[in-house]
């Protein structure tokens, strides 16, 4: 599914967009607040849902490549986290509705769970 | 087998704004270096992992990654406090991080578990009061 349709059924407030982040096909996502869960997962360029808003998120993302990174329950990033993100190329976004919600809406919308497998 | 050094940097105590730059560096070279993209990703989740260990637990050490042409291996040392049952310290959950590190997203007792999980060996050594070394190894699929 494009980002651009995930960001206007959720009605998503853009942070930084890179260029043609809404072209972006996502498959999968991954909704978590500690960062050694999100790596557990591992599967590349995914998105990411979450209440953090330190800059070990974006180095976390970098770690796994994931692209676009959606900030729930209203927390608006630290401005070394939108920095850090500008010079990673990761897209940020935000709502104030929260994790639970938003996870509901994008199942509904026909994302699935990453695969919470080793790499090959 | 000749190894070549890739990196080698200090990490501080509770460097938190610092915490991730060393594997966003090796990161980088591994790219420049033309590794395959999988092998990347398992080397940097296991270098941000223990990089983020040295800074949450340790008092300071360093991260030295070398290669060469069948694995990378990443291997930290620190200066104390050690580990005293590395058995339970590898196992999913076990945490001794304090609230205020789990409210920046850490201490979920994943850490080691993900470095074992994406890692084809690993040597976790320890002496209370002195140091943890830990190896990694990766092996390279190419």
């Amino acid at each position: 599914m494009k980002f651009g349709k995930i960001k206007n059924k959720l009605n998503l407030k853009t942070i930084h967009a890179e260029e043609g982040i809404e072209d972006l096909d996502v498959k999968t996502a991954c909704g978590a607040d500690l960062m050694s869960d999100v790596l557990a997962f591992s599967n590349a360029k995914s998105m990411l849902i979450t209440g953090l808003t330190n800059p070990q998120v974006i180095r976390t993302s970098e770690m796994i490549e994931i692209k676009i990174i959606i900030f729930v329950r209203g927390k608006e990033p630290l401005k070394e986290t939108i920095e850090l993100a500008k010079e990673n190329n990761i897209s940020l976004f935000m709502t104030d509705k929260p994790m639970f919600e938003i996870c509901g809406k994008l199942y509904n919308l026909g994302l699935k769970p990453e695969k919470m497998v080793k790499i090959e | 087998m000749k190894s070549k050094k890739i990196i080698e940097d200090g990490i501080e105590k509770r460097d938190f704004a610092s915490g991730g730059e060393v594997s966003s560096k090796l990161k980088n070279k591994l790219r420049k270096l033309g590794i395959d993209n999988k092998d990347i990703r398992r080397c940097s989740i296991i270098t941000y992992e223990l990089e983020m260990n040295l800074i949450i637990h340790s008092e300071g050490g360093h991260l030295k990654a070398t290669i060469n042409s069948k694995a990378i291996t990443i291997e930290t040392k620190d200066k104390g406090p050690g580990i005293e049952d590395i058995d339970k310290a590898l196992k999913p959950g076990y945490s001794t991080a304090t609230d205020e590190i789990r409210e920046m997203g850490f201490g979920a007792g994943m850490g080691l578990n993900n470095v074992k999980k994406f890692s084809d060996d690993l040597e976790v050594t320890s002496e209370v009061g002195e140091y943890t070394k830990v190896k990694a190894i990766i092996k390279l699929k190419s």
